[in-house]
């Protein structure tokens, strides 16, 4: 890849807790997202995924290391900074969806808009758009007590994507779906990445994902141990083609 | 989006909301009354002197209140302030408790309020039945038709006994009440001296008219180095000395306002308490929106549109108990008072109390760490 990473995660050094319960998260942690990637973060529970997309999102901040958005670095930020720099740079996809319950599903993605200052009949057209966009036009008054988890997810999917992000963050995007719902997000997400050029980043341990990805990153006890990328030109099936690349570097 | 997801939140729980309504409605309902009590137990003490026709007053040295001034002074003080500069016309007036003799036995007290009708003092108004011509009469009173039961009396032409004088009502007012509970009675100046057995001129008030273009604060100067032992006092000074005297002296207005206060104190008490369990509620919400990269100040704005939500709701509420207890009070001792200013100093109160309420739920929601989002 030659074009400009979207977000750079430089030797991030993440420390939880204090005294002797203080446990090293990440432990000098390198990533760079690039335009139209859909890079999985693969690890086992307690590896540091979540930590390092909540750095890498701006959410939490690291011990030491940088964070670059768009070539802007994070360093000595303030949390309204960060929040700002969140909201015109970054998408967010939640294992729970983390929909509001009392708006429904054009509603949930028209909040996302309101944050960055869009409004009115500009902002209801872009929700609709986008709603559209991940199958869901049929649905836009339902609240989320009426929609399905997978449904739920792609309105998940239409609130990050619906202020035009660069990059899109996912927290374990499928585990709270089935099978054919899961396979649905990610067809979404490995959309978003490639035909809107986003940089996509799903922590994730489905091994069902593996197909849609562009690169995985594997990560344990705090430290990248390995990553793939699928060879150029290459289409599914890609949890094949990936296992077997694994298979024969292994 | 802010209005709709505070409306969302203020109505999803209804029964949080229906706590919420209720608090600011005890509080406004309270407020209202205590408040209304106090503008309407004013207005009563200072009726009188509002009414009178006339700049300055002169009472006995230290008089109180309109009801309390004794019967002191002289025709020399009424000849030393009628040589005074700018002074047109001095207005003697009579104002004194006595026993009511009721006509099937029994007493109780009234005020006794003589004044001369060609004077043009002060002169009963509300007049329903009879005229001050009527009054002139020489056993003739008026009284107010709302205290007709407790005089035991039915109405013009019934008689009855002002310590040892015979009266007879000619006349009757509406809505002219004492804040002492004892009726006012009407009656010409020197028939009051009689009644209440006053020895020659004397009288308690001397109510001083100017001369057009006369300085009030000179005149009254004047007035003081010619009258000692006497006080010259402004009307609202007048009015200022009887408000002290029945509002704060006896603590009547203490325990009203206290009331009141009482009142702010437990409504943004309940309102506090509900917004912060709603907020608590809507934590993962407020989470994912600062995620989402919202300001703190959208978050906020949030939270104080749920509290203004709140406040004008319950103050709609509030206010539609209140003018029925009003409406309610019109015939009671004490009737209760709403003006324009007092319903929007109520208003601007229970928008006040929803906003300190906010507060707490405010300081809550600052200290929320995005990253919770991720712990769901």
């Amino acid at each position: 890849m030659t074009s400009t990473p979207s977000l750079e995660a430089d030797n991030i050094v993440k420390e939880l807790g204090r005294g002797a319960g203080k446990v090293m998260a990440l432990k000098g942690v390198s990533l760079v997202l690039n335009p139209g990637e859909l890079t999985l973060l693969m690890g086992p529970s307690g590896s540091g995924k979540t930590t390092l997309l909540s750095i890498m999102g701006c959410i939490l901040t690291q011990t030491s290391g940088d964070i670059r958005v768009a070539g802007q670095s994070t360093k000595g930020m303030r949390a309204e900074e960060l929040a700002a720099l969140r909201r015109t740079h970054i998408g967010y996809i939640f294992q729970s969806y983390n929909l509001f319950p009392t708006l429904n599903a054009l509603e949930n993605v028209r909040i996302a808009l309101d944050v960055i200052g869009q409004k009115g009949y500009a902002a209801s057209q872009r929700a609709e758009e986008v709603l559209h966009e991940v199958g869901l036009g049929h649905r836009l008054k339902n609240y989320p007590g009426n929609l399905s988890g997978g449904e739920q997810q792609r309105v998940a999917v239409a609130r990050a994507i619906a202020s035009s992000p660069s990059v899109v963050l996912a927290d374990e995007p499928t585990a709270a779906l089935d099978s054919e719902n899961g396979h649905a997000v990610m067809e979404l997400l490995a959309r978003i990445a490639r035909e809107q050029k986003r940089s996509v980043l799903a922590v994730t341990h489905d091994p069902r994902t593996l197909g849609y990805a562009d690169r995985v990153v594997r990560i344990e006890d705090g430290l990248i141990v390995g990553e793939e990328r699928r060879p150029d030109g290459l289409d599914a099936p890609r949890v094949t083609d990936l296992t077997k690349r694994r298979k024969a570097h292994g | 989006m802010i209005l709709t997801l505070a409306f969302r939140n203020l109505f999803h729980d209804r029964i949080r909301l229906a706590v919420t309504l209720i608090g600011i409605l005890f509080s406004i309902v309270l407020v209202a009354v205590q408040l209304g009590l106090y503008l309407g137990s004013s207005r009563m003490i200072t009726a009188m002197i509002e009414r009178a026709n006339g700049e300055l007053w002169v009472t006995a040295y230290g008089a109180k209140s309109f009801e309390d001034g004794g019967v002191l002074l002289t025709p020399r003080e009424r000849h030393a302030a009628l040589a005074t500069p700018g002074v047109k016309a001095v207005i003697p007036m009579i104002v004194a408790f006595a026993e009511w003799r009721k006509p099937s036995g029994g007493s109780t007290r009234v005020v006794v309020v003589g004044t001369d009708a060609e004077d043009k003092g002060l002169e009963p108004w509300s007049l329903v039945q009879g005229d001050w011509e009527d009054i002139k009469a020489p056993d003739a009173i008026a009284v107010d038709n709302t205290y007709l039961r407790e005089l035991d009396i039915a109405g013009v032409g019934d008689t009855a006994q002002i310590a040892t004088g015979r009266v007879r009502v000619r006349a009757l007012t509406h809505g002219i009440r004492s804040f002492t509970q004892s009726p006012y009675v009407f009656t010409p100046l020197n028939r009051a001296r009689q009644l209440i057995g006053v020895d020659g001129d004397k009288t308690t008030f001397f109510l001083v008219q100017l001369e057009p273009g006369a300085d009030v604060e000179a005149v009254r100067a004047d007035l003081k180095s010619r009258l000692e032992g006497a006080d010259v006092l402004t009307k609202p000074e007048f009015r200022d000395r009887s408000l002290t005297q029945w509002l704060f002296r006896t603590g009547a207005g203490v325990a009203l306002i206290g009331g009141a206060l009482l009142g702010i104190l437990v409504g943004t008490v309940i309102v506090a308490q509900t917004l912060y369990s709603s907020t608590k509620d809507h934590l993962n919400e407020f989470a994912t929106l600062r995620a989402l990269g919202s300001t703190s100040g959208y978050i906020h704005k949030v939270i104080l549109a749920q509290a203004g939500m709140s406040a004008v709701i319950g103050y709609i509420l509030g206010m539609l108990i209140s003018l029925t207890v009003l409406f309610m009070s019109r015939s009671s001792p004490l009737p209760l008072v709403m003006t324009p200013g007092l319903a929007g100093a109520l208003f601007a109160l229970t928008l006040s109390m929803c906003a300190i309420s906010a507060v707490s739920a405010i300081v809550k929601v600052t200290k929320i760490d995005p990253a919770t989002v991720f712990n769901r």
